[in-house]
């Protein structure tokens, strides 16, 4: 059986859990910010197959859009924030933004 | 779920799954982009298999169309400086960390999906196995008409309050991007406007009643 909500389900565990990896290893700040969005991706993907699994409303995937929404303003202003780090320091290793540190 | 429905599921789930692998795992962020944009058509085959046509439309439209080519804008912009140089992986023991991590959260994940054994139930007008163009009805689940009414009668709100997130998100990006430090970067701005050299001050500095004023 592949076609029932928990296949969507793990498939998006698995998407998100790939994207966490990329986030929490990577030190260049384009990837972790591609990899953030493969995690908003994953959970759009369950939105989406939860309100499959329960089709009558549109829930799930009015939701879905609004994480859409959500997730093309925070890439605009991530990469935003990462040209301003570059002009700062001429880097995008996120390691080395460390101007905070005492 | 018919049969092209499970050959659709499969070939994208499957592509999605490795160009997830491969976004993550390049050294080079453009290649990673493209990889990136390989995983987003792959989500929006997946979201066809569960009737979200317009959806699956918005996908392709944002995400491949802005979001990927906004990536591609900034590692061009940024030129050879966007690939980190040696070392583009953390120390061995934070991998570690981080990956066990993530494996005890999607464990944990996993444990729950294992009792989640709901089969899809049939969509209103919709009959397995039929092509979509031939279903009059089955077209309103997931579709412009369905949609725009779910958006703009049951979540007109923050409909609303999503135009005004991507104004502020316009107008921040905007802001924190221009750059104010009036010290000559090394590559020089070819669109920045030329800041004129200030006039030169007093020696002494303004003084009043409270004191030295700040500039």
């Amino acid at each position: 059986m592949v076609s029932g909500l928990a296949s969507y389900l793990g498939l998006a565990a698995i998407l998100f859990g790939i994207g966490a990896v990329g986030f929490v290893t990577r030190r260049n700040l384009l990837l972790q910010l591609m990899s953030i969005e493969i995690m908003l991706n994953a959970t759009n993907l369950a939105f989406v197959a939860a309100n499959r699994a329960y089709p009558e409303d549109l829930g799930g995937q009015v939701f879905a859009f609004f994480v859409i929404a959500v997730a093309a303003a925070e890439a605009a202003v991530g990469l935003a924030i990462l040209i301003a780090l570059y002009r700062l320091i001429k880097t995008v290793d996120s390691d080395k933004a460390d101007q905070l540190r005492g | 779920m018919s049969t092209s429905g499970q050959l659709l599921f499969t070939l994208s789930a499957f592509v999605a799954l490795v160009s997830a692998v491969v976004t993550i795992t390049q050294r080079t962020p453009l290649r990673a982009a493209m990889s990136l944009l390989v995983h987003i058509i792959a989500l929006a085959g997946l979201y066809l298999t569960l009737y979200a046509h317009l959806l699956s439309a918005m996908q392709l439209i944002v995400y491949a169309g802005a979001v990927v080519v906004l990536f591609v804008f900034v590692i061009m912009l940024i030129g050879p400086g966007s690939i980190t140089s040696k070392g583009h992986l953390r120390l061995p023991t934070a991998k570690a960390l981080g990956a066990a991590f993530v494996a005890t959260g999607m464990g944990v994940v996993a444990s729950q999906i294992g009792t989640v054994s709901i089969a899809f139930p049939s969509v209103r007008g919709c009959i397995e196995g039929q092509r979509m163009t031939q279903m009059g009805e089955c077209g309103q689940f997931g579709g412009v008409e369905a949609m725009s009414k779910a958006l703009y009668i049951d979540a007109a709100i923050p409909f609303e309050l999503a135009s005004v997130l991507l104004l502020v998100a316009i107008i921040g990006a905007i802001a924190v991007a221009r750059g104010r430090s009036e010290s000559a970067p090394a590559h020089p701005d070819p669109w920045a406007i030329p800041i004129q050299p200030r006039p030169a001050r007093e020696a002494e500095p303004i003084v009043s009643q409270q004191g030295v004023q700040p500039r």
